[in-house]
């Protein structure tokens, strides 16, 4: 898969001609600009948003977003604290609905389905779309039951040693595990925790996964293990980050939205500026915000 | 007048109290003087009241009291086994009928109720909680004794009603320290609600629930008054039968006792008091070191 050296990319390369979804939503096809882009081109579209604004009370958090999220890339979405990236991802597996006030307009389709339409049962939705959360959160069980709970409760109890073992292994974590899997989740670091985490989340082979700052309360080392893993992880499911590091960003994203306040809005309600493949983010952004932003201007 | 202040202050001086800081001080130590006699007060109060209990107890206190009947009023011995036997049998009864409802009560107001509902009812249960426990013993008069007869089923469930609200409160304040995260990452593997609650919820709040259950079955066992009105005529004999009889209880006996011509009555209710404190004590002190864990293992 395409390896991104994030801003020191080939200069050699020609500038890639780049998509940018506008606020209208008509996504212009994109010719090929790098190794392995050709491919994304036309891949399948998995979140398909059309115009989404989400509202806490009559408070807007995000608004007008209008964003195509594509099968078994890495989609990052970066921006300045506040302007709605973790909204918006949850967004994607229902997990705002609890939130009292809350309140979407616009579509959120998911193959092609209406992830808000009624009749949609917003568990399934979670079962088929996993998350990771920004602090880890076992449970206070054990390393094997943590990675088997849900499983067990989903009634796929048929071989649930190799599906832990899959798991484990998937997450890059069994090595350091294996010997101690009854021991409790609590007494991992929390690199390990989070990487468990990533491995209950993907033993239920969900179709995507959602990663919500993942590594920010992360040392250096662990956050290299969880972005190494990203890398393998994407060959089979769709994965969208949000991070506020750019770095990281560069080193694990195919695609990479750049969100943040919107300055012809009265109120601060999130927006989408940029969306693009990775490197052109990076390094050739069409919007003086974005640039500023990733060259660390503002933010 | 304002410069005339100026004018006393002197930040080169010597670092003593000036002006009114004196008096303030002297207010300041008055005040946490008396908190602090208030406070040593009620410990004193406490260790009086066992003391007293230990020492006149200890008198009445050998084996032949915990193990045998109790004799005819005026013969020597005897003792409060059937008593003991009584109130372990009616607070374990109740205990069985209310900490399901009180655990279930909690669940629904931390899982599942909107917050609107789950106000009124905190506030329901809240009064329930103080009220009074011969109105319980009257209530249960009415309900199941009054027409028919006295029985140790009954005394029970007035010893479950003072208990539902102490356990649902305590439980309820256990499953809120069960961090959110924990259920987000429950809710974000599609599970559905009951089995998070049951699976991950309801395991990582045990130890906290089964130490407010402790504390409702310590502050149950010396009930008195709705026991006088639903359990208080028995023979003296070990009794099992929960329904048919009215069972003998400690908290009843040590009045019964306290009552009775025989000087040794009193001795012996002294006696039976300090087997009751100590239960009490006891379950307190266990109470609180099992939460202590349960709360280390759930913040570590």
């Amino acid at each position: 898969m395409t390896e991104l050296a994030g801003a020191q990319a080939p200069s050699a390369l020609p500038p890639p001609p780049r998509m940018r979804i506008v606020a209208d939503g008509a996504p212009a096809t994109r010719a090929a600009g790098r190794d392995g882009a050709a491919a994304q081109a036309d891949r399948e579209i998995v979140f398909d948003l059309r115009d989404v604004t989400v509202r806490y009370g009559a408070k807007p958090a995000i608004a007008h977003i209008t964003l195509p999220i594509q099968r078994n890339v890495v989609t990052a979405i970066i921006g300045p604290s506040g302007c709605g990236k973790s909204t918006f991802l949850r967004c994607l597996n229902r997990m705002n609905d609890s939130i009292p006030g809350f309140s979407i307009s616009g579509q959120v389709l998911y193959h092609g389905h209406d992830l808000y339409a009624a009749g949609v049962d917003r568990v399934e939705v979670r079962r088929r779309i996993g998350m990771v959360f920004q602090k880890p959160n076992p449970f206070a069980k054990s390393i094997y039951d943590n990675v088997a709970w849900a499983a067990r409760n989903l009634g796929l109890k048929e071989a649930l040693d190799d599906r832990v073992e899959r798991a484990l292994r998937g997450a890059a974590l069994w090595d350091e595990v294996k010997d101690r899997l009854k021991a409790s989740a609590l007494g991992l670091s929390g690199g390990q925790q989070q990487r468990l985490c990533i491995a209950r989340a993907i033993a239920i082979e969900p179709d995507a996964l959602l990663l919500d700052e993942p590594a920010s309360a992360l040392d250096p080392i662990a956050t290299a293990a969880i972005e190494e893993l990203m890398h393998t992880l994407k060959r089979r499911y769709t994965i969208v980050i949000v991070t506020h590091n750019m770095q990281q960003a560069a080193r694990v994203a195919d695609r990479t939205a750049f969100f943040s306040l919107d300055p012809t809005s009265a109120e601060p309600v999130g927006a989408l500026v940029e969306y693009d493949d990775t490197q052109t983010i990076f390094t050739n952004p069409a919007d003086s915000r974005t640039r500023d932003y990733v060259s660390g201007r503002f933010g | 007048m304002s410069t005339a202040v100026a004018a006393e202050f002197d930040p080169t001086g010597p670092l003593v109290a000036s002006g009114n800081l004196r008096r303030r001080r002297a207010v300041n130590r008055f005040a946490e003087a008396i908190a602090t006699g208030a406070a040593l007060l009620a410990v004193a109060v406490l260790a009086i009241m066992v003391g007293a209990v230990a020492v006149r107890g200890a008198a009445a206190l050998n084996l032949d009291f915990l193990t045998h009947a109790p004799r005819v009023p005026g013969e020597v011995g005897g003792g409060i086994a059937p008593a003991i036997v009584g109130t372990a049998i009616i607070v374990g009864v109740a205990t069985l009928v209310a900490m399901p409802l009180g655990v279930l009560v909690a669940l629904y107001l931390t899982e599942f109720a909107p917050p609107r509902v789950a106000g009124p009812i905190r506030l329901t249960l809240d009064l329930l909680n103080g009220l009074p426990s011969i109105v319980i013993g009257l209530f249960v008069f009415g309900l199941l004794v009054s027409g028919r007869h006295q029985s140790g089923f009954a005394g029970a469930v007035c010893l479950a009603i003072i208990m539902v609200p102490l356990i649902a409160r305590s439980s309820q304040e256990m499953l809120l320290l069960v961090p959110r995260p924990m259920r987000d990452a429950a809710d974000a593997l599609g599970v559905r609600r009951w089995r998070t609650v049951l699976t991950v919820v309801l395991p990582a709040a045990a130890g906290g629930i089964v130490t407010g259950t402790v504390l409702a079955i310590a502050r149950a066992a010396g009930e008195t008054a709705p026991l006088i009105f639903t359990t208080s005529i028995f023979a003296d004999k070990t009794s099992f039968d929960v329904f048919g009889t009215a069972l003998p209880n400690i908290p009843t006996e040590i009045y019964t006792l306290s009552q009775q011509d025989d000087p040794t009555g009193i001795t012996k209710a002294w006696g039976a008091a300090l087997v009751l404190v100590v239960f009490i004590l006891l379950t307190n002190i266990a109470a609180r070191a099992l939460l202590a864990r349960s709360q280390r293992r759930l913040t570590q």
